[in-house]
């Protein structure tokens, strides 16, 4: 089987500056050649030979899973482009200001076609550093692109004082203290650290400490969408641990936007990664604990409405 | 024939191999030769041998259908082109928005149809267009065996409308995402291919019916009706499957599955005249399988990275082309 395309999904809230940087991206020189798939309804002023205008037809997967919902446009066009492998080296998706990432993610985990042909990488989430805290409090979609990234750009911080990005930069972070942040201006990034980022692979799900320096300075001002990481000092039972995650996946799942943990399974030698979108769960023993590693089980949760206490006693109770 | 795991007789002999060089989305046969539409855009013309190409669409072709004289494809640059087996290709229709042709259809009186976006249109045998916004973008359309009427897969369901009337498409309405349409040969089924590794059935007419065909492990993307009208063969599993359609359809019956190996099927397609069945797999392999008995034929063996992706017969059911994803192609004549 030939190698996987990857696939960067990019969203982030209308005006933000997706535009500018796909434009970047298409134009500048860094040795790929893409694939975008745009929305029509979006920012005009991109064109190539091989962007493509999709529609955002999202729908529900005839399975009863009711968060299990899948971008049917991106199924048939994934399904177009991978007739012409070799004609590029990548995929970008850029979806709507309005648009949930998590229908795009979904995608690549329950469509088998699609899983077979392509890899999604990240989500890249790209933010206004002057109106993104206005938005936080009016658009639920601009919270929901800042919890499901894996890159965020905060972008127009020349726009800003050095206080007010501090602010916006902590509102991001409680949020999301995972996803890696990149200040620019005008979408100044390096392009090279938005792709290839492998977000999804769980191989690569090495660690999942905090991307920012004052780790465990948490913000508990009323944030509905947040993040939850629990630790339990040692092993876990699989056996009371699989049940109880599935459970939780299943109840939760529509309140829950990412998932990932690194177990320590009771007599097993490897580590557990899983990583999860709603109520999607994909999960594999990985690499050997190295010897001096500490054999400990971490979990992390974004979402919204989140019950931390009940959510932490549930976990405390899969210990080995 | 004894069915244990001796291999097939092989007519690897009477295959010709044509070089097409890319991804091959449809084979059709025309009067005078065959053609080949290509996910870059040309088309590949054989007659007897000799090959030639022409460049149908600037991007990539997305589908094709065809009659004796042509064959009809849609693109990724938003234009129906019509390709014969000489001169240049004709534009039929070009959406100004470039937007994606994802589907086409073709009846035997000459009535066109295509999709770009949500939008289908159908042109007639005068070259009457007629416009219909559907709910989505629809994946798959088919014209009834008989009349100008259209079934439109699409979101929760297939359309069937009548283009030269004003009445509103009928719904027939199935939860899921309905990618390709098939109407049986006597006008009595619908069916449509789903995302959920299913086919849905309906029976038309006064006492209509759900059909629901499942257990496929993928997609049964491909889809093909006996000369009979039967049986439905389909692909999406380790062998072909086919469902019986006498009667009432396939409802609380078991189909039969041919050609079964360590493989995916990918295509399927039935002879103009007799109960054999093509099969095309995700390895390249082609087998042809008799429905009476199960005897099987080889006509191409594994091939890697080489998976079937076009079958077409010809008229009389002499000879069968084929087209697979890394551009080998082939026809093979039947001996005797």
């Amino acid at each position: 089987m030939s190698e996987k395309i990857p696939v960067t999904v990019l969203t982030g809230y209308l005006g933000a500056g997706k535009t500018t940087l796909l434009n970047r991206i298409l134009t500048e020189d860094h040795g790929k050649k893409f694939a975008v798939i745009v929305n029509e309804f979006g920012e005009a002023g991109i064109d190539g030979d091989l962007v493509v205008g999709a529609d955002e037809e999202v729908f529900e997967m005839n399975n009863g899973c009711i968060c299990c919902t899948v971008r049917g446009d991106l199924i048939r066009i994934l399904d177009g482009l991978m007739k012409r492998k070799g004609k590029f080296d990548a995929i970008i998706v850029e979806t709507t200001g309005l648009a949930d990432p998590a229908p795009v993610a979904q995608t690549f985990f329950v469509d088998q076609d699609v899983g077979d042909a392509t890899r999604l990488d990240a989500v890249v989430t790209v933010t206004d550093a002057k109106w993104l805290k206005d938005r936080l409090k009016d658009a639920p979609e601009a919270k929901n692109q800042i919890a499901f990234a894996d890159v965020i750009i905060l972008n127009k911080t020349d726009l800003v004082t050095p206080e007010e990005l501090a602010e916006v930069e902590a509102a991001i972070r409680a949020i999301n203290p995972y996803a890696r942040l990149e200040k620019a201006e005008r979408c100044n990034v390096e392009i090279a650290a938005l792709l290839d980022r492998k977000a999804f692979d769980l191989d690569r799900i090495l660690d999942i400490e905090p991307d920012f320096l004052e780790a465990g300075h948490h913000h508990h001002h009323a944030e509905d969408v947040r993040s939850i990481s629990l630790t339990v000092p040692g092993d876990v039972d699989p056996e009371k641990f699989m049940p109880w995650i599935n459970d939780i996946a299943q109840i939760q799942g529509p309140n829950i936007l990412r998932s990932k943990g690194i177990l320590a399974f009771k007599d097993e030698p490897r580590r557990f990664v899983f990583q999860g979108v709603h109520m999607i769960l994909d999960g594999d023993l990985q690499r050997d604990w190295k010897p001096g590693e500490r054999r400990e089980s971490r979990l992390v949760f974004i979402g919204r409405g989140l019950n931390e206490n009940e959510l932490r006693k549930g976990f405390e109770a899969c210990a080995a | 024939m004894n069915t244990t795991a001796a291999q097939p007789v092989s007519l690897r002999e009477h295959v010709v191999p044509i070089a097409a060089e890319a991804h091959v989305v449809a084979a059709r046969w025309l009067k005078q030769g065959l053609v080949l539409a290509l996910a870059d855009g040309r088309v590949l013309r054989w007659r007897d041998g000799a090959a030639d190409t022409v460049e149908a669409h600037a991007g990539g072709i997305l589908c094709a259908v065809g009659d004796g004289e042509r064959i009809v494809s849609g693109g990724d640059d938003g234009r129906i082109v019509a390709t014969r087996i000489a001169g240049a290709p004709e534009e039929l229709a070009r959406d100004p928005k470039r937007r994606w042709v994802d589907a086409i259809a073709l009846s035997p009186a000459g009535h066109l149809a295509w999709n770009t976006g949500k939008t289908v249109s159908a042109r007639d045998e005068k070259g009457r267009v007629r416009i219909l916004e559907a709910a989505s973008t629809p994946q798959g359309l088919v014209f009834a065996p008989k009349g100008y009427r259209l079934a439109i897969a699409q979101m929760n369901g297939v359309s069937l409308w009548y283009p030269n009337t004003e009445a509103k498409p009928e719904f027939l309405e199935w939860k899921g995402s309905h990618l390709d349409v098939a109407w049986s040969p006597d006008g009595r089924f619908i069916v449509s291919s789903m995302q959920e590794n299913a086919l849905h059935g309906w029976k038309l007419g006064d006492r209509p019916g759900h059909m629901r065909m499942t257990g496929y492990p993928a997609k049964p993307r491909s889809l093909s009706w006996s000369h009979d009208g039967l049986w439905l063969a389909s692909s999406g599993a380790d062998g072909a499957i086919v469902w019986p359609f006498q009667g009432e359809g396939p409802q609380g019956k078991a189909p039969r599955e041919c050609g079964v190996r360590r493989a995916r099927v990918t295509r399927v397609a039935f002879h103009p005249a007799a109960l054999v069945l093509a099969i095309g797999y995700d390895d390249g392999c082609i087998l042809l399988v008799r429905l009476t008995d199960g005897s099987e034929l080889l006509v191409r063996p594994a091939a890697r990275d080489s998976g079937i992706s076009a079958f077409a017969w010809d008229q009389a059911g002499k000879r069968l082309a084929f087209g697979a994803e890394d551009g080998a192609a082939g026809v093979l004549t039947l001996p005797g």
